[in-house]
């Protein structure tokens, strides 16, 4: 057998730090988010954003997507950690699982100052960033997509117009069908 | 459908359905209607103590002592907030407890009512889960599921908050059976450990040439079976044992495959063989940073295997090479199959080469300490004890500090379930009534508090308690008249600058045990220590011991926070080097 293995004969490796997206199946039930979320603050695990919703009607079971960072060590003590928590049903890392699929939900109030309607719109359209109000020079547009995408919808308007930003965090799910819980 | 109960009746049909005998607690406004249920019935008894922290505490020894679940009930408001610290104790340690609290009626919560509190926020990170009970029909299936998550898996304590009209209400009743049928969903521990990591290991178990057993609580909270399964392991493979500071008892200390203790006051040779093994068995302990020390120095060549039942203990602080998730119990059982059908065995040849560097480590008597015959040696008053009580079924709890050290090293425990002191939250005040707790469980025993004359102070109002339910606990204070573990390491650390660390104005403990209807008794000069305790022990009732002891002794050896295990300091005249000393000083 190799000791090598053991992280103590390497001079300490420190693995990169990375985002990660966590998807958490839990029980729909009181407390539940101060659960997951106290773990997080407890324990001194950042998160960058958090989205919470039920999934399940007759089961009772929300769906929380949590982005974080961290190196690979952190990140498998905050699954163990959600893991202890008695209503979390399953934990996800899809970010190490690969091959999901995330998006992000933006509303962006942009206040036409200059007149820029035209450039305003140009923008939109190339982000297809969908007009839901158009109340004098104030607009409102709704864009879906990566956070990478929103940021930089969010960079080019900003050029234009004052705006302010509403943002959900994104929601990620795994493009394979996950292990449900038996039973 | 059977005639409806009302939620305090309910309670206590639960907690009779679970098999509660006892319950600890101390009565107040929001949780009256139980208490009045409790009056009228014989089933369950109620040990009233003298503040709620007593509670929680003498349920944990109850808890430990006897393998039970332990149950506390107290008020809301101050009654919840005084189990904090116990709560969070029991968390660390990994003890069974379900604590019952009231609340204000649902109506008046989040109206800052009298003697209202969040309970279940304030203790959600100190409980393994925690409910607030808003409907009665649930009522019985929530304390069902409170026990079931409590003692299952990794054991810990939970909550069940119980607003006072719910207490009123009516509501129907669902036995234990009935909720067996609608199991809980997700509270599922994983017993059975991993086939081929359980192999992976026994191999690297069968060409291990230094290796080592270290042995944690786990062993103890396990199944009742553990201790035997885990004896006849270690004794299949003839390999060195140590023990942590929870793990002693699991593995008799008399058995000359054990080492003793190991971490900051463990024994040298259990340290050394720790550092320098090449395969290290980590059964049930957690690499808590009191046996780590120095963590980029712990154990470097070694390949760790590691079994916990909880997986976020597997590589939380160290990196280990075989994790094995699993009840403690159950994965020696498999282990021992599966060493049986490989026919494996060990190399022997390099074992007693391993063993006779261990002997030569232990031929530094690391426990040594100068005798005196006119004041009274800590470590002798320890020694007297053991002697003159191990014949005895003795269960042993301590307070937190000096005495706790001395009494883990000079105690011999050779079972489990004996020894029960404040590992993880490292809680002054633990001790007494945890033996208080543990005499009810255990009425035949000798409970003996190995305390500290500060620790004790903590919780001594519990001697009304003792005395009240005719509980003859025995306390014996290792008196220093100074929090001792704070002024050693103020000694060590911080140049002899004793910084609030001595007790003026300590009562006259003898007087103190006759006021509240206990004996006293006390020991000055070391020819006095057997009669003290002799009389101590024929002694049935409540006693408190009064040993007065050496002011200046220290507790070694220690490998001071800071340094690895190979950098023990082993008595007052070796000095640790200035570098790690300052690191220490963070880490303490």
């Amino acid at each position: 057998m190799n000791t090598n293995k053991s992280v103590y004969d390497a001079p300490k490796q420190v693995s990169k730090s990375e985002r990660h997206i966590l998807t958490i199946l839990v029980d729909n039930e009181p407390g539940v988010l101060a659960r997951v979320v106290g773990m997080f603050s407890g324990r001194g695990y950042n998160i960058e954003s958090l989205n919470v919703a039920e999934v399940s009607l007759n089961e009772h079971l929300s769906r929380i997507t949590i982005v974080t960072e961290g190196t690979k060590e952190i990140i498998d003590q905050i699954c163990n950690q959600l893991m202890r928590i008695v209503p979390v049903h399953s934990v996800n890392d899809l970010t190490e699982e690969g091959s999901s699929v995330e998006a992000e939900v933006a509303l962006v109030l942009i206040i036409d100052e200059s007149s820029a309607k035209k450039e305003i719109f140009r923008i939109c359209d190339i982000y297809r960033a969908r007009k839901i109000e158009n109340e004098n020079d104030n607009i409102i547009f709704e864009i879906a997509g990566t956070s990478e995408r929103i940021n930089s919808f969010i960079k080019d308007i900003s050029e234009v117009g004052k705006i302010e930003i509403v943002r959900s965090g994104p929601v990620a799910i795994s493009s394979k069908i996950t292990k449900k819980d038996e039973e | 459908m059977s005639k409806e109960l009302t939620g305090s009746e309910i309670v206590l049909k639960t907690l009779q359905d679970n098999g509660v005998e006892v319950i600890f607690g101390y009565p107040g406004g929001a949780v009256l209607p139980i208490y009045d249920t409790l009056f009228g019935q014989n089933s369950i008894r109620h040990i009233l103590v003298r503040q709620e922290a007593g509670a929680v505490h003498a349920a944990e020894g109850y808890s430990r002592s006897s393998g039970k679940v332990g149950v506390v009930l107290v008020t809301s408001g101050p009654g919840a907030t005084n189990i904090v610290t116990g709560l969070t104790d029991a968390l660390m340690d990994s003890i069974p407890l379900v604590c019952i609290t009231g609340q204000v009626p649902t109506h008046l919560i989040g109206s800052d009512a009298f003697q209202e509190c969040d309970t279940t926020g304030i203790t959600r990170p100190c409980t393994k889960h925690n409910y607030l009970v808003k409907d009665v029909n649930k009522l019985s299936s929530t304390i069902h599921e409170a026990f079931k998550i409590a003692k299952n898996g990794r054991p810990g304590p939970v909550v069940v908050d119980i607003p006072k009209d719910i207490q009123f209400a009516k509501g129907n009743y669902e036995s234990l059976e009935d909720s067996k049928i609608k199991n809980h969903r997700v509270y599922k521990p994983q017993m059975t450990g991993d086939e081929k990591k359980i192999e992976e290991a026994l191999h690297a178990i069968a060409s291990a040439k230094k290796p080592i057993f270290y042995v944690g609580g786990g062993c103890i909270n396990s199944g009742s079976s553990t201790s035997e399964l885990l004896l006849k392991f270690i004794r299949l493979t003839g390999f060195p044992v140590t023990m942590t500071l929870m793990g002693l008892g699991a593995f008799p200390a008399g058995d000359k495959q054990s080492l003793g203790m190991l971490g900051m006051h463990g024994m040298y040779e259990s340290n050394l063989a720790m550092h320098d093994c090449d395969v290290m068995i980590n059964l049930g302990a957690r690499f808590d940073d009191r046996v780590t020390g120095r963590l980029d120095a712990f154990s470097p060549n070694s390949i760790k295997i590691h079994i916990d039942i909880d997986s976020s203990s597997i590589n939380k602080n160290v990196k280990v090479d075989i994790p094995i998730i699993g009840d403690m119990e159950t994965v020696l059982k498999q282990m021992l199959k599966i060493w049986k059908n490989k026919n494996l065995s060990v190399n022997k040849i390099s074992i007693d080469d391993w063993w006779k560097k261990i002997e030569k480590w232990k031929e530094i008597d690391c426990l040594k300490y100068t005798l005196s015959d006119e004041i009274i040696k800590p470590q002798y008053a320890i020694e007297r004890l053991y002697e003159l009580t191990r014949d005895r079924d003795t269960i042993i709890t301590t307070e937190v500090g000096q005495h706790q050290m001395w009494a883990a090293q000079f105690y011999k425990f050779e079972k489990p379930k004996k020894w029960l002191t404040s590992g993880g939250l490292g809680t002054m005040g633990y001790g007494f009534p945890a033996a208080i707790g543990a005499q009810v469980a255990n009425p035949e025993s000798l409970v003996v508090d190995i305390a500290g004359e500060s620790s004790v102070l903590m919780n001594i109002q519990e001697m009304s308690t003792a005395v009240q339910h005719k509980l003859p606990v025995k306390i014996f204070i290792i008196n220093n008249e100074y929090m001792g573990m704070v002024r050693q390491w103020q000694e060590l650390l911080h140049e002899g600058r004793y910084s609030e660390s001595y007790m003026d104005s300590l009562p006259d403990f003898v007087k103190l045990a006759e006021s509240f209807g206990a004996v006293g008794l006390r020991a000055t000069k070391p020819k006095e220590v057997d009669d003290v305790i002799k009389e101590m022990i024929s002694t049935d009732r409540t006693v408190i011991a009064d040993i007065v002891v050496d002011k200046n002794e220290n507790c070694f050896p220690m490998i001071q926070s800071g340094s690895a295990h190979n950098e023990m300091v082993l008595n007052k005249n070796q000095k640790q080097d200035e570098d790690s000393a300052k690191k220490g000083k963070i880490l303490v």
